[in-house]
This record gives structure tokens, sequence and C-alpha cells, in this order.
């Protein structure tokens, strides 16, 4: 590591610790030898309630009630923002129209899940994608399901799968399913 | 502006599991091997930087928790939550700001401790994404698929990083992944999230670095050679996926112009020796060139199959091995600048880079490359 030369500092005794910290790996690797490692379990479980706020709240009861999806309009850039949004971050101002978009779209790019974890919603294999709706202006992160994946690809047409049971959440939706097959 | 020196560096060996040692004991030891790499002790250090991430070490404020093992006691402790090369960043900030003559910048992560999908899920707002379970693999393949599909960049392309960077490793004595594979290992191990697989996904790694920045002034009086900040240059884009093209970067394009700007590099790819740059997965370190300009948009898989990037060719990317052979989260970007102060100190050992005069260090932030950090060191 490039340590050629002397140490050249006064306090010669916090220079010996700090070289004691660098050699401290193999001087301690013995330890282990001695004592048995512990190793502590937890979880850390923590309730929240997070605000969806106005553009959230009016975006999951429509999706929830009329099972629409809509988005909002910047008044600078003039892109729907989908999901709705308060901001338009891009211009840095309020978007000022609500706009419903469709329930269609093209995929923008996907993938299939092959491994598992807890924070999945369906067990794999399953896909996410990235969806552009027909009068949207962003892309729509979601699942891709309802076909078989081989035959998935960039530019296919899918359509939002709405729940039975509706929450006001993003899960509202289902899935995407892939058109024409 | 003034000029900025890194002048000691100090890595940990990248590990899973570190099981012996506790997040202290890790930045001690880097912090220790920086200090006597820069032949200073620790009265020294005006200040310090630390870099760590709540949610990975399951403790709030953890920052200031690690501030006994970074020697900050009685000192100025300020924290970036954020890779590493933003630690860079805010530490020669704070030089530049007059206060300061020498920081200290020391980065930890343990990401073995708990669970990677878990964590980076946690990265997503809990509104709009976070139910649908993404996390960095899984987004990462978004984003892979559209670039390589946007710009016909095969897998084995691809794979060709993760052969190139593991066979790095193995010079590498801090690495944790050495390997001798070849394109058809990487094809064939286990698809993750397609286009990712398991080879071409960095691994879940422990360890901690520390690097120490001085002024001009005081850099003089340190006997370890300095190593300069030339430029430096860092930029962000959106936060949702959908709002971005995920097969360009530019707010890469945009950081490497004002680093470049800075360091007075009008043609990265001739004038820069050697490239640390964050390979979180294998079509990164592609993309990653592209922005950086050491290749023409689209052009990534072809420069990974000119060679030019190995460790003989014209401009070696991560002599290292590079994340893809150890990712400590938020240490991996002051592992890239450590690696290149090392190049261009001469004593890189075995992964050496002949005459390397002018490095290039880059670190992430963010799903996706969601923002970056491009940092131009020489000599």
């Amino acid at each position: 590591m490039g340590n050629g030369g002397q140490p050249r500092g006064k306090d010669s005794k916090r220079l010996r610790a700090q070289e004691a910290g660098e050699e401290r790996g193999k001087a301690m690797g013995k330890w282990t030898e001695e004592v048995e490692e512990l190793v502590h379990r937890g979880r850390i479980k923590v309730p929240y309630t997070w605000s969806v706020g106005e553009a959230g709240s009016r975006f999951f009861v429509e999706l929830r009630d009329h099972q629409k999806i809509w988005g909002t309009r910047c008044p600078a850039c003039k892109r729907v923002l989908v999901p709705a949004r308060k901001l338009c971050g891009q211009c840095f101002c309020q978007t000022n129209e609500w706009v419903e978009v469709s329930d269609q779209g093209t995929v923008q790019t996907f993938t299939v899940v092959r491994y598992p974890s807890e924070v999945q919603p369906q067990k794999p294999p399953f896909g996410y994608g990235i969806i552009k709706l027909d009068g949207a202006g962003t892309g729509m992160t979601h699942l891709l399901s309802g076909s078989d994946p081989a035959n998935w690809r960039i530019g296919m047409r899918v359509q939002a799968v709405f729940k039975e049971k509706r929450a006001g959440n993003i899960l509202d939706i289902a899935y995407f399913r892939p058109l024409g097959e | 502006m003034e000029s900025i020196a890194i002048i000691g560096v100090g890595q940990t060996k990248y590990e899973r599991m570190k099981k012996g040692d506790t997040f202290a004991d890790m930045i001690f030891e880097a912090v220790s091997k920086a200090l006597n790499d820069a032949r200073m002790t620790i009265q020294e250090i005006d200040n310090v930087v630390t870099v760590s991430n709540d949610f990975w070490d399951g403790r709030t404020i953890s920052s200031m928790a690690v501030m006994d093992a970074c020697g900050a006691f009685e000192k100025n402790v300020s924290t970036v939550e954020g890779d590493g090369t933003f630690g860079v960043l805010y530490g020669m900030m704070r030089i530049l700001s007059g206060s300061f003559g020498t920081t200290l910048v020391a980065a930890h992560s343990k990401g073995s401790e708990s669970k990677a999908s878990l964590i980076t899920n946690g990265m997503f707002d809990p509104i709009y994404q976070r139910a649908l379970g993404l996390d960095a693999v899984t987004s990462s393949a978004l984003q892979a698929r559209q670039y390589m599909q946007k710009y016909g960049v095969s897998e084995e392309q691809s794979a060709r990083v993760s052969v190139k960077n593991h066979g790095n490793a193995r010079n590498n004595p801090y690495a944790q992944l050495p390997m001798d594979i070849s394109v058809k290992d990487v094809m064939a191990s286990r698809m993750l999230a397609d286009p990712i697989k398991l080879l071409d996904a960095s691994p879940i790694s422990d360890g901690a670095a520390a690097v120490i920045l001085a002024s001009e002034e005081r850099a003089k009086k340190i006997a370890q050679k300095p190593v300069w900040i030339k430029g430096v240059g860092h930029c962000a884009e959106a936060y949702f996926l959908g709002d971005r093209d995920l097969a360009e970067c530019p707010s890469l394009e945009a950081a490497a112009k004002k680093a470049y700007g800075m360091a007075g590099i009008t043609n990265p790819f001739q004038e820069i020796d050697v490239a640390e740059i964050y390979d979180a997965f294998s079509y990164m370190e592609l993309l990653w060139s592209e922005g950086l300009g050491f290749c023409g948009r689209g052009q990534g898989g072809k420069l990974i199959e000119s060679g030019k990037t190995q460790m003989r060719g014209q401009l070696p990317i991560n002599p290292s091995g590079g994340v893809l052979s150890a990712h400590p989260v938020l240490v991996a970007g002051l592992a890239r600048v450590a690696e290149c102060v090392l190049q261009l100190r001469q004593e890189a050992g075995a992964r050496q880079v002949e005459k390397a005069k002018t490095a290039l260090a880059h670190g992430i932030n963010g799903p996706c490359g969601q923002s970056h950090c491009v940092i131009v060191l020489s000599k």
C-alpha cells in the first residue's frame, strides 16, 4: 500500500496504534480460534403511514373506483406524467391539468424475474415492464403477466388487467397483459 | 480553483461475511491504513466525512456511530449517504471552503448482514413503485434490456466485461472474486432477471475504504506523493424509472463533460490512461464507457470486443476487477478512487497499468445510475 517511508509524525505511540490497526487483520486472526464468534440476529419492523397526497389520492381513487388511469400534464413540457404527480421535476413546476390516458400501451423495456424475493408480489417467473400508455408522456413501471414470456419483446402492446378487489394502491392493476395472443 | 490532493488511501480486503469484524473494526483498519499510507497521525486530520447508509447498517444515523473508528473524536464530522465518490466530492468542497486543510473520507458497508433485495427495494418510493417489488437487480435488468436492444449490444459482449474484470481481480489482493472464467461460463450462469445472469452481477460484499484529501499547502508538508484531483463533475437525472430513457445516460455525459472541462481533457479515450468505473452489472461498464466518451453512443459492445479496455489495451478499464469483483455498496466508489491513486503512484502491484499518468474514477447513486460522479486524477 505504498507505505515505503518511515512514519514522520510526532506522536509515535499513536502511530504504533495505527500500525497495529493496519496489521489488525493478521494479528487478530487468532481470536476466533480462542473464542466463539457470535452473530446477533434481528429484524427491523417499523410501521409507517405514508401520505399519498393529492395527486396520488386522485390517481388511486380513479384506479379503485373506475378502473381508469389518469395522468397530470406539465404546463411547460406538456408531457402527461403517469402515474400522476403534482410536480414535473424536469421543469420544476406544478402540473395543472388532469388527463385520462388509455389502459393500453407499449412496452419500452421488460425483464423476466427468475429468483424469489419476499418483496415480490408474485412468484417467479414473472415480468416487469416499463409501459408507455397511449396518451402518456412517461413510462409506468409495472408487472407483466398473462402470456408466455418467450414471446415478449420491446414494442409489444399490453393492456392493464385490474384486480377484482381493489384497495386504492398501485397493485389495483394486477399486471399488464400482452395483447394479440 | 485551488488544487486538492489525495495523500493517503486504505482499503480492507472485500469479502462476503466479514464475520469477525464489526463496522467499526473495518473502518479502523481502512483509516489506519490510509493514515499510514499518508504518513500522518490522526491529529493532522482536520475533519471527517463518513459515507454510510442506515438501511444497510440497520441502525439510524449510522454515520455518528462510526465516528470513533474514524478518529473523529472532537473533530467536525459530516456525512454523505451515497456513493464514496460523492464523499470525496464533499470532502474536497470542505477544504475548498477554506475551513479545513485536510479531510478524511471513510466509507463502510456490509451487504452480507441483511438482504440486498429488501434493502434495495427500499430505494423505490412507497407510493407508486415499492409494492411492485423492484430491487437493484430487476431495475437494472430493465435498463440492460433497453440499452442492449436499442444499440444491438449482445449478451456475449456484456459477458466479456465479466470475464475481463474477474480476470483482472486475480491481480488485486483486495478483490473478493478473482476468477478465470469464459464468456461461455457467464452465458451458462443462472438467469436472475434477463438479460442479467449471475455472473453479470456484482457480489454481496463487506468492507471499508478511506481516502485522505489535503489542500495544496498541506499536501506540501506531507511526505506521501500527492495525486491531484484535476477535474470533478456530478449530475443527476429523474427519479422515476419511467421518466428516463434508460438506454441513455445524460447525467453521466454532463458529469464527464464538467470533469473533462476542468481537467483540460478533450479526447478522453486518448488522454486517460486507466479508468475505474462502477460496473455493478456487466452491461454498466459498456453503457458508462459511452457516457464517459470512451466510445460513441451504442459502441460499448464494440469497445469491449476490440480488447482496448483489457489490461494491456490502450485504456484499461477496471484493472482492480471493478465492482463486479467486489461490491461493498457506497465503499465501491471510494475503492475506485483509491485504486486510481495507487495506479498513478505506480504502486498497483500486479494490476499496475504501465505509464499511467491520468486516471478516472467513477461512482453512481440511485437506481440504474440515476446520478454519477466523475473524478479525473493525475500526479
